[in-house]
């Protein structure tokens, strides 16, 4: 089985097959995780560019343990270190990076669609680290890592979205990628935070209701409430939201004794989640998800730059 | 991509293998002075499966356990390509491989570029006092200064034929056989249980 890819950039393009080749090659990267020596020579000679122009630092600390740990060199290039700020234009920017004769680059920007025109101004291989309210793919590969490690499979799997899913470019690859992996897919927020068409992104239901979906749930995704966009008042109050979409100890009896709960990080404790579901032993997969992005940014990292089925085993 | 190439013999049967891998227990027992300190480290994906077998003998012979464990070199490979193997490979030793004589066990040696892969990955695990290396097959065409300590079989081979183990235990069958390459056949080992049909 081939890996056909040149760019992380939608998830859309990558079938079940893709998918499933990732993330077994992502756990064919714990042992290297697990050990004292963390590194493999896999990538070694490969320069990799970081290019964040947008806070981050758990993704980008993330992406670049994955690199280190396979042996490539890094370059951190963004923020207010980058040239964007004396009025260079992006696509300069780039043709300057490929200058470099750099191999891939990892890009993380405010706007949507940036890592699509890098692809496209360059032969460089792109990951898209977070693009606007576009997409997170490298984000939806770890949930899946997350929710196949505690569950299996993902068939018939019931997965509720909770939270501001209009704001979400997490959702934004997280939904396709569930429904590419036949999973069923739950959006459950008010009306304000859902996206205006619901119906495009493939979802099998929406509401507004959480007590009435969550007993039916596997695996209940809670999304971060962004401070930031409370201006818009999307809800009367953080505390109304916490009573009516929070999830906490006094919901945990509608709870499957078995589902677990994922959420993106950061968490606002007494908000989206209180500490007793956020720490939950039984329940929460928080910190998994947080592992898990180590070894499915390896395996995409690996599996892009080259790792390719050319027969040759001897 | 065509497939394995046309099977010109048969160079060992079950029962050479069996033999074979016997003989090789006991050469390993009396180089190392008996099984106290040693361990065997197969190399996925059939390299593991011989070890397991020597493993067995081993433990017959001497009536101890002696620790096994697999080793998955593709990330190690400096033709850095996907090792062939649709399903989940993983190093998986669970012991302290420090001091320990390891006997690293692969299937066919050849260019010796495997074994070079497979010595870097153990150095990043542990520390060996020795590493000694059992092959069930010979075929020479060596590209690196590697030698085998324990062989199986020696089969002088042209290098536009490929060697290829198949075992019981994944491929239904047990030998090992000898094909006529043509451009584009995958050199190496056969995909698990694909009875040498692979794409």
């Amino acid at each position: 089985m081939a890996f056909n890819h040149k760019n992380l950039i939608d998830i859309t393009e990558y079938s079940s097959d893709d998918i499933m080749m990732i993330l077994k090659t992502a756990s064919r990267f714990k042992s290297v995780n697990e050990r004292r020596i963390k590194k493999v020579p896999t990538l070694r000679g490969y320069t990799i560019v970081n290019m964040f122009n947008e806070p981050s630092t758990r993704t980008r600390s993330s992406f670049e343990i994955a690199e280190k740990r396979l042996s490539c060199d890094t370059l951190n290039f963004g923020g207010s270190s980058s040239s964007t700020v004396k009025g260079e234009s992006l696509v300069d920017t780039i043709q300057t990076l490929c200058s470099y004769k750099i191999d891939m680059i990892i890009v993380r920007d405010k706007h949507a669609g940036v890592p699509r025109q890098i692809a496209d101004t360059c032969d460089i291989k792109v990951i898209d680290a977070g693009d606007g309210k576009h997409q997170h793919p490298t984000q939806a590969l770890l949930d899946l890592y997350t929710i196949w490690e505690h569950k299996g499979s993902f068939e018939n799997l019931n997965v509720g979205i909770v939270g501001d899913i209009r704001h979400s470019r997490v959702c934004g690859s997280l939904v396709p990628a569930l429904k590419i992996m036949g999973c069923n897919v739950t959006l459950i927020a008010p009306a304000t935070l859902m996206p205006a068409r619901p119906d495009i992104m493939g979802v099998d239901r929406t509401t507004a209701k959480l007590d009435e979906v969550l007993p039916d749930l596997d695996v209940v995704y809670m999304l971060r409430i962004q401070r930031e966009r409370l201006e818009d008042a999307p809800f009367p109050s953080l505390r109304e939201y916490s009573m009516l979409y929070g999830l906490n100890k006094e919901r945990e009896h509608l709870m499957k004794p078995d589902a677990i709960i994922c959420h993106p990080g950061p968490i606002n404790r007494g908000v989206e989640l209180d500490s007793y579901m956020a720490d939950n032993p039984q329940r929460s997969v928080i910190l998994d998800q947080v592992y898990s992005g180590i070894l499915v940014r390896m395996a995409a990292m690996y599996l892009l730059l080259g790792g390719v089925d050319d027969g040759i085993s001897a | 991509m065509t497939a394995t190439g046309n099977i010109k013999s048969i160079c060992m049967d079950a029962e050479e293998i069996e033999r074979s891998l016997t003989r090789m227990a006991h050469q390993i027992l009396e180089k190392n002075k008996g099984a106290t300190n040693i361990a065997l480290v197969g190399i996925v994906t059939r390299g593991d499966i011989l070890a397991k077998r020597l493993v067995d003998k081993i433990s017959e012979i001497e009536g101890v356990d002696v620790p096994f464990g697999r080793l998955d070199i593709s990330f190690y490979r400096d033709d850095y390509s996907l090792h062939y193997s649709p399903e989940v490979l993983s190093t998986e030793i669970n012991f302290s491989i420090d001091g320990k004589d390891i006997i690293l066990v692969d299937d066919i040696l050849y260019t010796g570029r495997t074994i070079r892969a497979a010595l870097d990955a153990l150095i990043d695990i542990g520390r060996p006092g020795t590493v000694q290396l059992a092959v069930l097959v010979d075929r020479g065409h060596r590209e690196l200064p590697i030698r085998a300590d324990y062989v199986g079989k020696n089969v002088p081979s042209s290098s536009s034929e490929n060697v290829r183990l198949f075992l019981d235990e994944v491929d239904g069958f047990t030998e090992v056989q000898i094909l006529d390459l043509e451009n584009g056949d995958r050199i190496g080992s056969a995909p698990l249980g694909s009875h040498g049909d692979d794409k």
